[in-house]
């Protein structure tokens, strides 16, 4: 498998418990030392990023010279029709992926392997099944070696945070898919990440509770002080979330427009009825572009390379119960 | 009551069984050395373990299942690992190792009673060599049947491929490794029993023989058959315990 660790492991700096004090923080922003520079300042910035997958010996370009920047400490969304290589993105910026073309940079840097400075939050809660909640949201910082005690401490803190203290003890099949995506959201934050990637981490629920859960997430914004990039194909989890709002077309994804949104912090939920929030919302739309049916056609042309990352097992040449679809 | 539910079908199969064989003991008045009744099997059953005759024979037995699947089940977990990440390695030994489970283990027996001599060695290689293609087989399906999006969440948090292995692979394949060891288990015994027809000085197959052939004693081979059953069934109940201590409360 692909996990190359290169020798510049402890690039990250800090080791994950260093800082863990830093949860109970109350107000946005504030006990983080960068914010004395301005709260502007690029924390993500994408240089005509470029990139392509070879899908049944086809080159397919899924993202095409993308640049923008992410400030420190905002919500940043990244919203497009479904093909317009939003996950791609995500998976680039979190290091998973490299790019072909343009650079990605964290603080300056360049992002190389999967950065310990991101938390990452998967379309699915992705829990591994044989583990406790408590267990996989501590999952992080075992693999970074912090002890039993520590751990325990800081994945109850997480729990609590995210509303689930009293599942502490049960299995991811016990709970919803809510529940599931809420302990997704703390093993994200497990290891206190200065940014929080979100790949359409609502998708998977119902549209009332999808409201609660981005106002839930706002207020842990607010709460931990993380850079957020969301990516989302719902126009009004867009502008309800965001500061601004990069707007992808369908394959390949370009950068169409990137959209302010002028809604005031904290917001509640009756922001989704104010007129900004309209207006914002047209504005996408209309950058979006197409016809209902256009932008239906686009999809399904899309749709065989959307699960490109999300394959299961190869299949063994010599396999007896022929288990896994064919790679 | 759960064990009521458990263990009433259980013993109500039992008596029907017993009843079932009595009957047609009765009804066909066969001889003893064709088929002896259930009660005089299962008088012969306690005599022989009260006199000592059954028990040293069935704990060689025991211990040659014991070790060839401890040795066998272990080598094939590892293989089975090789094999599933290798494709080189699949490519090369896959061949070898089907041809291996095909190669009747009757034939193997004296083969290998004739290099390793008459004592406990060739009935462990018999039985770990009977073991190892179901677990390697359900190992390696089992790894390759990891979900990948896992495998990326192990990436994302930079997880060496020791803690890849230790806390998502094995864990997400151990439900098909244990489906496998059932299976191995239960052949292991097969394994010990045709080693020790092959050449041995005890074991429960050599009673089975020697209550046959020199002591003309049909009901101690039948009880010995019952032990070998009773033993098969024990190990397998075992598999399945541990099986529910480690998957049980997440599946």
């Amino acid at each position: 498998m692909g996990e190359g660790r290169p020798a510049g492991s402890a690039r990250a700096g800090s080791s994950p418990d260093a800082r863990l004090p830093r949860l109970s923080a109350g107000a946005p922003n504030c006990g983080r030392e960068d914010e004395l520079t301005g709260p502007a300042r690029p924390q993500i910035s994408l240089n005509h990023v470029s990139r392509s997958f070879v899908i049944d010996g086809r080159q397919v370009t899924v993202l095409d010279d993308v640049s923008f920047d992410v400030p420190a400490t905002g919500i940043t969304a990244v919203l497009g029709p479904n093909g317009s290589g939003k996950s791609t993105l995500l998976r680039l910026v979190a290091g998973l992926l490299t790019p072909d073309a343009g650079t990605i940079e964290i603080d300056g840097a360049a992002v190389a392997d999967a950065d310990q400075r991101v938390g990452l939050v998967f379309q699915e809660p992705r829990l591994l099944p044989w583990r406790t909640a408590i267990e996989n949201v501590a999952f992080p910082l075992e693999l970074a070696g912090v002890g039993a005690a520590g751990r325990r401490e800081r994945a109850r803190s997480l729990l609590d945070l995210v509303g689930l203290a009293a599942f502490e003890r049960a299995y991811p099949h016990q709970l919803s898919g809510g529940m599931r995506q809420r302990a997704a959201i703390a093993r994200a934050l497990a290891r206190d990440p200065q940014i929080l990637l979100l790949d359409e981490p609502f998708s998977a629920l119902d549209a009332l509770t999808r409201e609660r859960f981005n106002a839930e997430l706002l207020d842990i914004w607010q709460r931990t002080g993380t850079t957020i990039l969301i990516v989302t194909h719902s126009i009004a989890e867009a502008v309800f979330l965001a500061d601004e709002v990069v707007v992808l077309t369908a394959r390949p994804g370009r950068v169409a427009a990137r959209v302010a949104v002028p809604l005031g912090r904290p917001r509640l939920a009756d922001a989704l009825d104010s007129a900004a929030f309209s207006r914002a919302a047209a504005t996408i739309r209309a950058h979006l572009g197409g016809s209902p049916a256009d932008i239906a056609a686009q999809e399904a042309a899309a749709a065989p390379v959307h699960d490109v990352l999300e394959r299961a097992g190869a299949p063994a040449w010599f396999d007896p119960f022929g288990s896994g679809p064919i790679r | 009551m759960r064990w009521r539910g458990t263990f009433l079908p259980v013993i109500a199969a039992g008596v029907i069984f017993v009843l079932a064989w009595k009957l047609v003991v009765i009804v066909g008045n066969y001889p003893q050395f064709i088929l002896p009744a259930p009660e005089v099997v299962a008088r012969r059953f306690v005599d022989a373990w009260l006199d000592g005759t059954m028990a040293p024979h069935a704990w060689a037995t025991l211990s040659e299942i014991g070790l060839g699947f401890s040795a066998g089940a272990t080598l094939a977990v590892g293989f089975g690992y090789v094999l599933a990440r290798s494709r080189l390695a699949e490519r090369l030994l896959s061949p070898y190792l089907v041809a291996a489970q095909a190669t009747p283990v009757l034939v193997l027996a004296p083969l290998l009673v004739l290099w390793l001599g008459t004592g406990l060695l060739p009935k462990v290689v018999i039985c770990a060599l009977i073991v190892f293609f179901p677990v390697a087989v359900s190992t390696m399906v089992g790894i390759r049947s990891v979900d990948r999006r896992l495998l990326e969440l192990g990436r994302s948090l930079r997880a060496t491929h020791w803690q890849v292995l230790r806390h998502l692979e094995l864990p997400a394949a151990l439900p098909q490794i244990l489906g496998g060891m059932r299976v191995g288990v239960t052949l292991a015994v097969i394994g010990a029993i045709v080693g020790e027809w092959a050449g041995a000085d005890r074991g429960l197959g050599v009673l089975i023989n020697i209550a046959r052939g020199s002591m003309f004693d049909y009901p101690l081979m039948f009880a010995t058959l019952a032990t070998i059953a009773a033993i098969a069934v024990a190990l397998y109940l075992v598999v399945v315990l541990v099986e529910r201590a480690l998957v049980g409360a997440w599946r």
